[in-house]
């Protein structure tokens, strides 16, 4: 028993994923319990000084590996420098972020150090030695409780699904000697939408469906917009080439937990409501009221969608001004 | 070019899903059970490689005997052959076990290209794709709506978290499917008729070698399942106007649910 916890943190020019601060939240619970060291790990290039602030959430060190070799996500090259500290530090957890790059990273590393791997989790507890998370699986359908065994257990967190709390850790920063060999996959090229807040780690989602009638969102981007929120879509409207399926909410897209959730001209096949009803509340608009979307949601709303929304939209800038 | 194709039969995602008696599985009643959308795609771009730079496309699925009907799907589809692992100990296999199996069914066969899906959409996991890589020490290219293969590289366009990139390695190499790749074919009648003759082999842990207990003992296990908290219909807002609803909806969001 080492009694170590490492939280794999997510960033982005030195910007931590909010996931990274819920996972090293729910990493100190855990840590505090128990009388576990938190070790947040940080990859990347010019990193060292964010990785600073990590101790406010709780982390009790923080290993940073900072590389220009490492400035880009890899799994290959973040794997072997990961795998070479879980060697090292031999943790009872590893936790990540269920972002595109954890989810990649977290199997990977399963797979590496034959380690059990719970994805996209939304709870974890540890008893007695052994970890259990609460995994959705069939889309959200079901809550799967999943032991995980032998050491380390590793559990990617869904974002947006655990408190942030601030506490105070020793935060002491020490650098990982890194030495990497020539990545077998290369990036040549970078097309990052800057800004764009993903739709699994918005706070309020205003999605439209079918009801859309087109790929004119602009109604739905500007409810979005004085909300500070992002914009969804059903698989209709993504099948419809309306929008991009890095937007899609569903069983077959992304699965959102915000604390608003703005479903506009969707009528809620199961496999939409799968992949948004553990948002906190839910407002369906749409203009036939037989539409199964609103017996799920907290308020409804029947009416035309292209009226109702700008109206919204006026009522929200009204109240934050 | 040989490409590999990894294959899993899921449960449609229009399907309702009730936990069983035991309660760590699912009632398997009035499920459709269809091939991994992910897969699909993964088998679409296979056979429309394969068109352009010849070769074959060979499916491996890890399942119960049923799985077949999927395998057979992709046979239909336009695949070559498949190739079925079924064996009781499977059925407590978690997704590094399954991918540990594949990984050694890969072995024996040429590959220049495995294509799996980014994750089946009944357990989630979006490990075995990559897990394979590794155990087969492959590049894994993740996430991939468009790929472009010259000269022995393959050039793929991957959803990354905000964004896109543009990777390239040298095959062979794992990618695994994004929507937007292609739009998978239909099986057509003769496509049909034609998969019945085609080589499927059902092969056993034994007949791979792998020793089931080593392999198989899984490292997670489900203790329960349950149903997430049922939602229910809550109010509808009245109103003379879209003006009139509108106010009246920000009001309850923002005094009644705090979420404003």
């Amino acid at each position: 028993m080492s009694n170590v916890i490492l939280v794999i943190a997510d960033q982005t020019d030195g910007q931590f994923r909010k996931v990274t601060y819920e996972a090293l939240s729910e990493g100190k619970k855990i840590a505090s319990a128990n009388g576990f060291e938190l070790v947040a790990v940080v990859l990347g290039s010019n990193v060292a000084e964010a990785a600073g602030t990590l101790g406010q959430y709780g982390a009790d060190r923080v290993m940073v590996a900072d590389n220009p070799g490492l400035a880009d996500f890899s799994s290959a090259a973040y794997g072997e420098v990961i795998s070479g500290l879980i060697e090292k530090e031999a943790p009872e957890l590893v936790l990540f972020g269920a972002t595109v790059q954890g989810k990649e990273l977290s199997a990977c590393l399963a797979a590496r150090c034959d380690a059990a791997l719970a994805t996209d989790c939304i709870a974890i507890s540890w008893e007695n030695g052994v970890a259990t998370a609460t995994r959705p699986i069939y889309g959200g359908k079901v809550l799967a409780a999943v032991q995980l065994d032998g050491s380390p257990g590793m559990v990617s967190l869904r974002p947006n699904a655990m408190e942030i709390v601030q506490s105070e850790g020793a935060g002491v920063v020490e650098s990982i000697d890194v030495t990497l060999t020539d990545p077998p996959v290369k990036l040549l090229e970078k097309n990052m939408e800057t800004g764009k807040i993903d739709i699994t780690e918005a706070d309020a989602v205003v999605a439209g469906g079918r009801g859309m009638g087109g790929s004119d969102y602009a109604v739905i981007e500007k409810l979005a917009q004085v909300l500070g929120g992002a914009v969804g879509a059903s698989r209709a409207a993504v099948d419809e080439g309306w929008r991009s399926h890095a937007d899609q909410v569903g069983q077959t897209g992304k699965v959102v937990s915000p604390s608003l959730y703005i479903a506009c001209g969707i009528s809620g096949a199961i496999q939409h409501l799968a992949g948004m009803s553990s948002a906190k509340v839910i407002v369906a608009i749409n203009k036939d009221p037989e539409a199964p979307i609103f017996l799920k949601s907290d308020y409804g709303v029947v009416g035309d969608l292209f009226e109702l929304v700008p109206a919204i939209t006026e009522e929200v800038d009204k109240l934050k001004s | 070019m040989d490409i590999i194709v990894l294959l899993k039969q899921v449960p449609s995602t229009e399907s309702m899903i009730e936990i069983a008696d035991d309660g760590v599985s699912i009632k398997p009643d009035g499920i459709k059970w269809i091939l991994n959308p992910y897969d699909e795609f993964a088998v679409e771009e296979a056979l429309r490689i394969r068109e352009a730079q010849g070769g074959s496309v060979t499916i491996i699925s890890a399942g119960p005997e049923k799985a077949a009907e999927a395998v057979r799907t992709a046979l239909a589809m336009g695949a070559d052959k498949g190739v079925l692992i079924t064996d009781p100990a499977l059925k407590n296999y978690d997704g590094l076990g399954t991918a540990k199996v594949l990984a050694q069914a890969v072995k024996e066969l040429p590959h220049d290209l495995i294509i799996a899906g980014q994750r089946a959409v009944d357990d989630d996991n979006y490990l075995v794709g990559a897990a394979v890589a590794e155990k087969l020490g492959l590049p894994l290219i993740s996430m991939v709506f468009q790929e472009e293969i010259q000269d022995g590289r393959i050039t793929c366009h991957k959803t990354v978290d905000g964004g896109s990139v543009v990777v390239e390695a040298a095959l062979p190499v794992l990618f695994t499917t994004q929507k937007g790749l292609n739009e998978p074919r239909y099986a057509s009648l003769p496509g049909i008729m034609k998969a019945k003759k085609k080589p499927l082999d059902t092969k056993s842990l034994a007949d791979l070698g792998v020793d089931p207990v080593e392999v198989g003992d899984p490292k997670t296990k489900v203790k329960s399942l349950k149903t997430p908290p049922e939602r229910t219909a809550g109010r509808m807002i009245e109103g003379e106007s879209s003006t009139e609803k509108a106010a009246a909806l920000v009001k309850a969001l923002h005094e009644e649910a705090k979420v404003i």
